[in-house]
């Protein structure tokens, strides 16, 4: 499903290097979990996967579903089936959720080759996904994000998630600053929406998140670098001991 | 911004004029030049009683006067090239004057304009019930009717059809609100205007309909001044609609309007515009000059003047559509979208002059820059001594597209009542790298990213038009941002 090799990125701006010589496989159907410290270049990685300007590959590759992904625009590779839980979700202001969302869906509905959804079909849509993660349903007449509180627009990115229907689903740190309520209404959401042709990448700093999206995979990121790889314990013992015991080893492997 | 979102900015902002078009209809037009003897040839054209045609000298002379002591107009954001105005023609009339039962009857050239311009006229009428009156090249050569207005005893005719039918309320009204004397281009129209539209709504009657009057500007090099009164009685509502595409043409126009509204005790009236004069080039050749005055005086108690205009056209917009709120507990607002690109320069804003008790004012203005363009706001809100108890809101925000244009915000403030409560806000903002890649992020093209930031920008404007001109209204500023790509 997706593949990355050897990926360095650096910002644009100032050259630093971020990424340095990354790699990750995941399969269809997979969950992954990226764990690391803040500053681990967690968040340039979903960044770069989705597309976002201001990064320069400077070395690596990464096929998604057999394409080249980094030769793809942003909107196409969302359009392919790639889609990213924002870590901050961007506020637009005078955009109504439900045409922000007839939009999104009519532009990857277009290029899936499928018939365009009636209105009633997609207010019925929009319905039924929201109620997914518990939203009201008022909230298609409110702006993109404005004036939502912090889990209001985490939950929002959940079911812009189920609304468009990706085959590799990144959410980057969905779980912070939600309380535990919040948080499991995001985690029964996320495990209704995985199947087996649907990937995850669930990026946390936390092990909590995991304990109820259980992966099948845990990477831990340190400096640019996945520095190890496990199975769904990984993420415990990371809470336990804390990163610096990887970091000392992440320091030799560089 | 990226590079990638600055250069599409850019592109949107170069796009071409998509309503670049002649209407091949033969005319009728004054000799070239601007002197007496224009003013009298346009008078007896159109068949004036003695009193107008001294009103019309004597606006011509103090324009006179005013040109030579050069009080030309001069305004800090505006680059005015100099204007010949004895380069143009100051009349144009279609050659034979058809009166028209149904648009079936009209010239096939004509209905074909409307095609293009993608505002199927008789769909309009007849799904909306729109009575359109067509004002092309400044005689009205079609007024459709509409039973609907005579049952109610509503006026609704071109100007100089007024002047013909009902010289009365024409004498009593013309000049009331600006008078000639009001400033440099006000006087130039006040002597040679050549037609427009009148509008009277007798005491307690809602109009049924929306009013509507399409202007263009058709035959090449003729300055184009049309004079619009309307009158709101006692307990009267009218909504009037005011749209203008023009065709593309080498020379620069001068267009200077002239809009009166009165409304009396009790009285509502809205008017919306929407201006899309030809803008010119991408380097700016060519473009109209749109030198509007449009004011309104609420003249009686309780009575509103709403003005909504979506501004996209011309290559150098001045205009202020203003309220005097005389009545009291009177009531003024101004929404505006003003959208600038290429080369155009938009000095667009309102005044609103509180006189009586209680009265208020709502502005709100949203500039949106793009290209080279200049975008500027200018507003003065007055609250004279005895205007007890005067409220006004203001808000203006200006969007920038790309970093090569301009917004610039001028709030004049003259408060002269201790009991005025005045609130201004203003915001400046780019269109965010960030949220055009959030809405990518979900499959939207960059363009239509854009069209939906600039839309959500100007909703509670665009909200303030009637619903199918407000569907207009969306579909132009998709087509102006639109350009090259999509
Ligand atoms: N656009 C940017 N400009 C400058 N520095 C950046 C930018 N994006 C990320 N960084 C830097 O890259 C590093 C990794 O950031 P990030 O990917 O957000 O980490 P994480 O998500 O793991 O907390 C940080 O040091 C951050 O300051
Ligand atoms: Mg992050």
């Amino acid at each position: 499903m997706l593949e990355i090799n050897n990926l360095h990125v650096s910002i644009e701006e100032d050259g630093t290097e971020i990424l340095k010589g990354l790699n990750l496989k995941i399969g269809a159907g997979e969950v992954h979990a990226i764990m690391g410290p803040n500053g681990s270049g967690k968040s340039t990685l979903a960044s770069v996967l989705a597309g976002k300007d201001g990064y320069e590959i400077t070395e690596g590759s990464v096929s998604f579903d057999g394409m080249d992904l980094l030769e793809l625009d942003a909107d196409v590779r969302a359009r392919e089936g790639l889609f990213l839980a924002f870590q901050y979700p961007i506020e637009l202001p005078g955009v109504s959720m439900s045409n922000f969302l007839k939009q999104a869906v009519s532009s990857v509905r277009e290029h899936r080759g499928l018939d365009p959804l009636s209105a009633g079909d997609l207010l019925k849509m929009m319905k039924e996904k929201a109620a997914l993660v518990h939203l009201d349903p008022s909230l298609k007449t409110r702006a993109v994000n404005e004036g939502f509180s912090g889990g209001e627009k985490k939950r929002n990115e959940i079911y812009q998630l189920a609304m468009l229907d990706p085959k590799l689903a990144i959410l980057d740190e969905t779980d912070s600053g939600l309380d535990i309520d919040a948080l499991r209404i995001v985690a029964d959401g996320v495990n209704t929406l995985r199947s087996p042709d649907r990937s995850f990448l669930v990026i946390t700093h936390y092990q909590r998140l995991l304990d109820y999206i259980v992966p099948d995979f845990v990477h831990v990121l340190v400096g640019g670098k996945i520095v190890m790889t496990g199975g769904k314990e990984l993420a415990l013992e990371l809470e336990e001991k804390g990163y610096d015991w990887i970091k000392g080893d992440a320091s030799l492997a560089v | 911004m990226s590079d990638n979102s600055t250069e599409l900015l850019h592109k949107v902002a170069d796009s071409e004029y998509k309503y670049g078009f002649y209407t091949d209809i033969e005319s009728d037009k004054a000799k070239i030049g601007l002197n007496e003897e224009t003013v009298r040839f346009i008078s007896a054209k159109k068949n004036e009683p003695e009193w107008l045609l001294e009103w019309r000298l004597k606006a011509y002379n103090h324009f006179v006067s005013l040109m030579e002591s050069e009080k030309t107009p001069e305004w800090a954001h505006l680059t005015i090239p100099k204007i010949d105005l004895q380069g143009i023609s100051y009349y144009s009339a279609p050659k034979q004057r058809p009166e028209y039962e149904s648009l079936n009857e009209v010239d096939p050239e004509l209905l074909n304009t409307f095609k293009r311009l993608g505002i199927p006229v008789q769909e309009q009428e007849r799904l909306v019930g729109i009575v359109v009156d067509v004002v092309m090249d400044s005689v009205s050569v079609t007024t459709t009717f509409n039973a609907e207005l005579d049952k109610n005893g509503i006026i609704f005719c071109s100007f100089g059809e007024a002047v013909q039918k009902h010289p009365d309320l024409v004498k009593k009204y013309l000049g009331r609100v600006v008078p000639y004397t009001d400033n440099y281009y006000a006087a130039l129209n006040s002597a040679v205007f050549s037609d427009g539209s009148f509008c009277y709504i007798p005491k307690g009657v809602r109009c049924p309909v929306e009013l509507s009057t399409y202007f263009r500007i058709n035959e090449s090099g003729t300055g184009q001044f049309e004079r619009t009164l309307i009158i709101a009685d006692e307990g009267s509502y009218v909504s009037y609609l005011e749209g203008c595409t023009a065709p593309q043409r080498d020379e620069n126009q001068l267009h200077a309007a002239v809009v009166e509204i009165l409304a009396m005790d009790d009285a509502e009236v809205k008017y919306s515009t929407i201006q899309n004069w030809y803008p010119g080039n991408a380097e700016g050749v060519g473009g109209i000059f749109n030198f509007v005055t449009k004011r309104g005086i609420c003249e009686g108690d309780r009575s509103k003047i709403s003005w909504t205009q979506l501004e996209t056209g011309s290559s150098i917009t001045w205009k202020y559509p203003s309220c005097i709120l005389k009545g009291d507990h009177s009531v003024g607002e101004f929404y505006s979208v003003a959208f600038t690109k290429g080369r155009q320069q938009a000095d667009t804003g309102t005044k609103m002059i509180h006189l009586g008790k209680n009265t208020s004012s709502t502005i709100i203005s949203k500039g949106i820059s793009a290209g080279n363009s200049q975008n500027a706001y200018r507003g003065l809100v007055r609250v004279n001594r005895n205007a007890e108890n005067a409220r006004n809101f203001s808000q203006c925000d200006s969007m920038l597209l790309g970093d090569r244009c301009g917004a610039h915000t001028y709030p004049y403030l003259e408060i002269s009542n201790p009991s005025a409560k005045v609130e201004h806000e203003a915001t400046t903002s780019k269109v965010g790298e960030d949220q055009i890649f959030y809405c990518k992020q979900r499959g939207i093209s960059e363009i239509d990213a854009i069209k939906l930031i600039v839309n959500g920008f100007c909703k509670e404007i665009l909200a303030q038009l009637p619903m199918e001109f407000a569907v207009e209204a969306r579909n132009l500023l998709a087509i102006e941002l639109e350009g090259s790509v999509g």
